[in-house]
């Protein structure tokens, strides 16, 4: 293998401790990421030694910060691949993303009787927000659905496409089940018809290469912390024709030009949608953890997460009544599983009494869980920093449930 | 019939008694969840459900001399186990018992992290909705 695994996990300070007297396995990076020391230092510093509010200011910390600020935004642009550093905006994280699009974008192009198109498999916050914009504006949600496998029904998606259709918003990777949808075929197919394509990114960026211009996506949204990044921050990428269109989402200083008590008039990209002092520490450290990405490199991230998954398939398949949900032979390193006669909860719970971290529940994908009957799974999920031990300590732990239940 | 105090001291002498985790949940899924007083068929419907995060929960209460007395059911074992405990605790209690009861013991055995307020689910909810039946016979009570 090409990188080495102990070196990276040197980097990351939280695995490094004792839970419930036993060493730390952490499989919920899906649900967030851990955080290398770059990232941790680069929070530290900023409020060390150059806290200061941006753009305004005329001293020399608060060029400085707005500087970094700037450069951090540069960072994510040539990172996916964006035309203009003004089409990255940022957010609190994915969720804000979505309800920043949702939002603006059909005040001004969703009416009465007309459609938005999402999925089966989306997670509540690319669901609800679309619910409450066709709520307001008479439009109707219209949902792709999905098979057993837990992959969308291209068939189906292809039928449901017409002209009353004015966006679609789908996940690039589902967070439940971790299929990589084809999202390129969709977004082909959607912009035949003229309509635009967001993707909700949130699983997808510390897994595989996101390429907005490849991709061609009218919006692409993601969150820092399930990218090795801090909480509270993400970024919404969208195309500057669709973006110069939108009306602004919220409001305050910031995102003004001028302003009287008669008429105020909107700042330009990206300033129009951030109102208000950003969260400047987060979005600079934000670009330490896109650097550590960049070290990296995505064939080898992608080998070491798939064997990970492989692996712990094939120990899965040894246990007795398990169902795998989810099995798509597109996934990231995602295993969403159930014991058939053992509630998910009750597992989680012994599982965390052996120092063993995992989602249980819905995954705040309850139209899935209703798809497959279930009152929700076990969700291992892989990233970088896992081992082959970590995975070996999962599968005893899941023995010993066995053995509590029997 | 023992008090709340008495009843809460027996259930955290019962529970020093062992001497790691592995005991303790074996007691909660194999003693305590089939001792639970299970909800009658004809309650276990939707109407009766107490949604949580995780598990899920069906809770019925009716009152009688006085007294409120719970059935009660999950689709998780260790969770209908904490059901079960609770309930030795708070059914066939007056209403002022009931929203008296701190259920600090709970923390004593050392399971505190499954009814922490903070988090969303089935039993922080379950007691809850045990507080707002016993709430409720009461105003009815005192009405009549």
């Amino acid at each position: 293998m090409s990188i080495d695994i102990k070196k990276i996990r040197e980097e990351f300070p939280v695995l490094d401790q004792a839970i419930n007297n036993k060493p730390f396995v952490y499989l919920d990076n899906a649900a967030t990421t851990q955080k290398p020391k770059a990232v941790i230092k680069r929070l530290v510093d900023y409020y060390e030694k150059e806290n200061s509010n941006i753009h305004r200011g005329e001293h020399f910390l608060s060029r400085k910060a707005t500087e970094a600020y700037e450069n951090s935004r540069n960072y994510v642009q040539s990172f996916i691949n964006a035309d203009n550093s003004h089409e990255v905006i940022f957010t609190s994280g994915t969720t804000e993303s979505i309800n920043l699009v949702a939002s603006s974008f059909c005040k001004k192009f969703l009416n009465q009787g007309d459609e938005v198109l999402i999925s089966a498999m989306e997670h509540h916050s690319n669901i609800v927000p679309w619910q409450i914009a066709c709520d307001e504006n008479k439009a109707h949600l219209k949902i792709i659905p999905i098979n057993q496998k837990g992959e969308l029904k291209l068939d189906e998606f292809h039928k449901m496409l017409n002209d009353k259709i004015k966006i679609i918003a789908i996940n690039h990777i589902s967070n439940s089940l971790g299929t990589i949808n084809p999202v390129k075929e969709i977004i082909e197919a959607a912009h035949k018809k003229n309509i635009p394509v967001l993707l909700d990114g949130a699983q997808a960026m510390s897994h595989i290469k996101v390429d907005v211009k490849e991709l061609d996506c009218d919006f692409y949204c993601f969150s820092g912390h399930k990218v090795y990044g801090p909480m509270g921050v993400g970024v919404l990428y969208g195309k500057e024709k669709w973006l110069n269109k939108m009306p602004p989402y919220q409001s305050g200083g910031e995102m003004i030009s001028e302003v009287t008590f008669k008429k105020t008039t909107f700042n330009n990209l990206p300033f129009k949608f951030e109102a208000g002092t950003p969260n400047v520490a987060d979005v600079l450290a934000l670009k330490e953890s896109l650097i550590f990405m960049s070290s990296l490199n995505y064939n080898d991230i992608q080998k070491h997460e798939n064997d990970l998954k492989e692996y712990l398939t094939n120990n899965l398949k040894q246990l007795d009544k398990i169902k795998f949900i989810g099995t798509s032979s597109k996934k990231t390193s995602v295993v969403s599983f159930i014991f058939e006669d053992i509630h998910p909860s009750d597992t989680g719970i012994i599982l965390d009494n052996m120092g063993i971290a995992v989602r249980t529940g819905h995954h705040c994908t309850q139209p899935i869980m209703d798809f497959y009957k279930i009152p929700g799974t076990v969700r291992a999920s892989m990233a970088i920093y896992n081992t082959k031990e970590d995975i070996d300590r999962l599968i005893e732990g899941l023995k010993f449930v066995r053995k509590m239940f029997s | 019939m023992k008090n709340i105090k008495d009843v809460e001291s027996e259930i955290i002498s019962e529970f020093e008694a062992f001497d790691d985790w592995t005991d303790k949940y074996n007691y909660i899924i194999k003693d305590l969840g089939s001792s639970i007083p299970e909800i009658e068929t004809e309650y276990k419907q939707p109407k009766y459900l107490i949604k949580g995060c995780q598990a899920q929960v069906w809770l019925h209460a009716s009152y009688k001399d006085g007294k409120v007395f719970f059935t009660a059911d999950s689709d998780a074992q260790i969770t209908k186990g904490i059901i079960s405990l609770l309930l030795r605790v708070l059914s066939e209690r007056t209403p002022d018992e009931i929203l008296n009861a701190d259920l600090k013991f709970i923390d004593d055995i050392g399971l505190k992290e499954h009814l922490s307020p903070t988090r969303a689910n089935g039993l922080t909810n379950m007691i809850k909705q045990i507080k707002l039946y016993a709430m409720a016979f009461k105003t009815k009570e005192k009405k009549a």
